[in-house]
C-alpha cells in the first residue's frame, strides 16, 4: 500500500443513493476489505449531473465547488467520486475555477450568499474510484489480497465516455507509464487482471452508451447499448465490467428492452468492477450488492465459483 | 475519402456492417485489406452525413493521414458533444491499420469484425444525433437540450 489515498473524502453523488446503490455498497465494501477508509462528505449536494449545465454552466461549477469546499472544511485534500458524471463535474469545476474569472466570481458570490467557504482551485484533488484503488493498493497489492480469483472469467471493461472526456480537464492522464490513458483507458483492466480476470479486447470501451437519453430517446439508447452488448459477446466476454452508474443502469435496462422491442437477446452479464473485485477479495455477492443489480448474474457467479 | 462511399446513408452503413459481421471467416480473411478500406470509407460517409446535415462542406483534409479524423475534428468544432465519438473514430483507424499489418488469417477476420462493430457504433451514434436534431443535442456533455422548445415555452 502506498498510503497515498489511504483515507479520502467520499462523494457518492445522487446516483449511488438510487439506481447505482450496488456501486455505493460495493465501493465501500471493497475499501473496507482493502484497509482503505472513506469518509462521506457531510451535507453534500448534487453535482448538477447532466442537467444543470444546460441551465447555467457556472451554477454547475458552483454546485461542484461547494462539495469541494466541504471536503476542505473536513480537512481532506482528496475527494473520491466513483460516479463518472460526478467525477467529470468536479474535475470540470476545478479546471474552470483555475482559469475562468467569471466562474470564480459566480462561485464566490453564491458561496458568500450560502454562507460557506469559497472553494479555491488547487486545494482538493478529485479522484475516481479506479485511481483510488490503482494508486493506493496497486496490482501487486491486489494479487496479494485475492482469496477467490476471477480466473476463467472473461471481462470486457467498459469505461463510458465521461471518464476521459474532455481530455483537458484531466491533466494527470496521458503522462506516460503509470498514468491513465484517455485514448485507451486501462486502470480497470489492470485492477481486474490483478484479481485474476481475463480481459478481452473490447474496442468500444469509451464509446457512448446513450445514457443521457435512456428515457427520452429510448430507441437510440437501446440500439447503442445492444451494439455494446453484442460486441462484448463477440469479443468472448462473460461479463461487462462498469465503473459508471449511468452506463451500468443503461446497459441493464436496455439489455432487457432490446429483447422486448428488438427481439435481440444477449447473455453477457453486467457487474460493477467493485463487485467483481469485492468477490475476488472474498466478499459475498450479497455484500457487494449483486442482488441489487437488474442484470441477474447469479448463475454466472456460481458457475465461476465466486459465490 | 478513402473509397467512394460518400453517397452511403446511415442505414446503408449499418446494413453493410451487418453483412460484414455475417460473412464467413474465409471471406473476411481473403478480403480483409479491401474491407478495412471500405469500413474506413463508410465511417467517413457517416461523418460527412453529419456535416452536410449541418450545412457544412466536408473537408478534404486529413489528420495523421486520415480524412476520418479531419472530418471528426470539423464535426466537433463548436459542438463539444461530438467528441463523444472521437475515440470511436480513432479506434476505427487503429483497427484498419492492424488489419493491414496482420498476416495471420483468423486474426485478420477477427479484426475486420471488430472494425465493423465499431463502425456500426459510430453510425448508430451519429444517426441517433441526427434523428434527435429537432429535439436538441444528443449526448451527456451537450448544450441545452430542447433549447428552442424551452425558448418557445418561455416566450409564451
Amino acid at each position: 500500500m502506498t498510503g497515498k489515498y489511504e483515507k479520502v473524502a467520499y462523494y457518492p453523488g445522487c446516483a449511488l443513493e438510487g439506481t447505482g446503490h450496488a456501486y455505493n455498497r460495493s465501493t465501500k465494501a471493497v475499501g473496507e476489505a482493502l484497509g482503505l477508509e472513506v469518509v462521506e462528505l457531510k451535507n453534500w449536494n448534487c453535482c448538477g449531473a447532466m442537467e444543470v449545465k444546460n441551465v447555467d454552466p457556472k451554477l454547475q461549477t458552483y454546485l461542484s465547488a461547494r462539495n469541494l469546499s466541504i471536503a476542505q472544511d473536513m480537512g481532506f485534500d482528496t475527494v473520491m467520486a466513483p460516479c463518472n458524471g460526478c467525477y467529470h463535474n468536479l474535475k470540470k469545476a476545478e479546471y474552470d475555477l483555475a482559469r475562468d474569472a467569471d466562474s470564480k466570481e459566480v462561485n464566490a458570490r453564491l458561496s458568500s450568499k450560502a454562507g460557506h467557504r469559497t472553494y479555491e482551485a488547487g486545494k482538493v484533488e478529485t479522484i475516481h474510484a479506479l485511481d483510488w484503488i490503482k494508486h493506493s493498493i496497486g496490482e501487486e497489492g491486489i494479487r496479494e489480497r485475492v482469496r477467490n480469483s476471477l480466473s476463467g472469467l472473461k471481462v470486457a471493461n467498459y469505461y463510458g465516455c465521461m471518464y476521459t472526456r474532455p481530455r483537458h480537464i484531466f491533466p494527470e492522464k496521458d503522462k506516460g507509464p503509470g498514468s491513465e490513458s484517455t485514448a485507451k483507458p486501462h486502470f480497470m483492466d489492470d485492477i481486474l487482471e490483478a484479481a485474476g480476470a481475463e480481459n478481452v479486447e473490447y474496442p468500444l470501451k469509451t464509446a457512448c452508451c446513450g445514457g443521457a437519453h435512456a428515457l427520452s430517446d429510448s430507441d437510440t439508447s437501446t440500439k447503442l447499448v445492444l451494439n455494446l452488448l453484442t460486441t462484448a459477446e463477440a469479443c468472448g466476454a462473460d461479463v461487462i465490467a462498469t465503473e459508471c452508474p449511468t452506463c451500468h443502469t443503461g446497459l441493464e435496462m436496455h439489455q432487457v428492452r432490446a429483447e422486448k422491442v428488438l427481439g435481440r437477446k444477449t447473455k453477457v452479464k453486467i457487474l460493477y468492477f467493485t463487485q467483481l473485485l469485492g468477490m475476488a477479495l472474498g466478499l459475498s455477492p450479497r455484500k457487494v450488492g449483486v442482488h441489487e443489480n437488474f442484470s441477474d448474474s447469479r448463475d454466472l457467479i456460481r458457475e465461476k465459483g465466486l459465490a | 475519402m478513402t473509397t467512394a462511399h460518400a453517397s452511403l446513408a446511415i442505414d446503408d452503413v449499418i446494413g453493410r456492417t451487418d453483412a460484414v459481421l455475417a460473412a464467413p471467416e474465409t471471406a473476411l480473411s481473403r478480403d480483409a485489406d479491401a474491407l478495412a478500406e471500405e469500413l474506413l470509407g463508410a465511417a467517413e460517409a457517416v461523418l460527412m452525413r453529419w456535416l452536410i446535415a449541418h450545412g457544412q462542406v466536408p473537408t478534404d483534409g486529413a489528420i495523421e493521414g486520415f480524412p476520418l479524423l479531419a472530418l471528426h475534428r470539423q464535426g466537433a468544432r463548436g459542438d463539444p458533444s461530438f467528441n463523444a465519438c472521437r475515440e470511436t473514430c480513432r479506434e476505427i483507424v487503429y483497427h484498419r491499420n492492424l488489419i493491414r499489418l496482420e498476416a495471420a488469417e483468423p486474426e485478420r477476420a477477427r479484426r475486420v469484425r471488430l472494425a465493423a462493430m465499431v463502425v456500426r457504433h459510430l453510425a448508430l451514434f451519429v444517426g441517433g444525433k441526427l434523428e434527435t436534431a429537432g429535439l436538441g443535442e444528443f449526448c451527456c456533455s451537450s448544450r441545452p437540450l430542447r433549447q428552442s422548445e424551452y425558448s418557445e415555452t418561455r416566450t409564451v
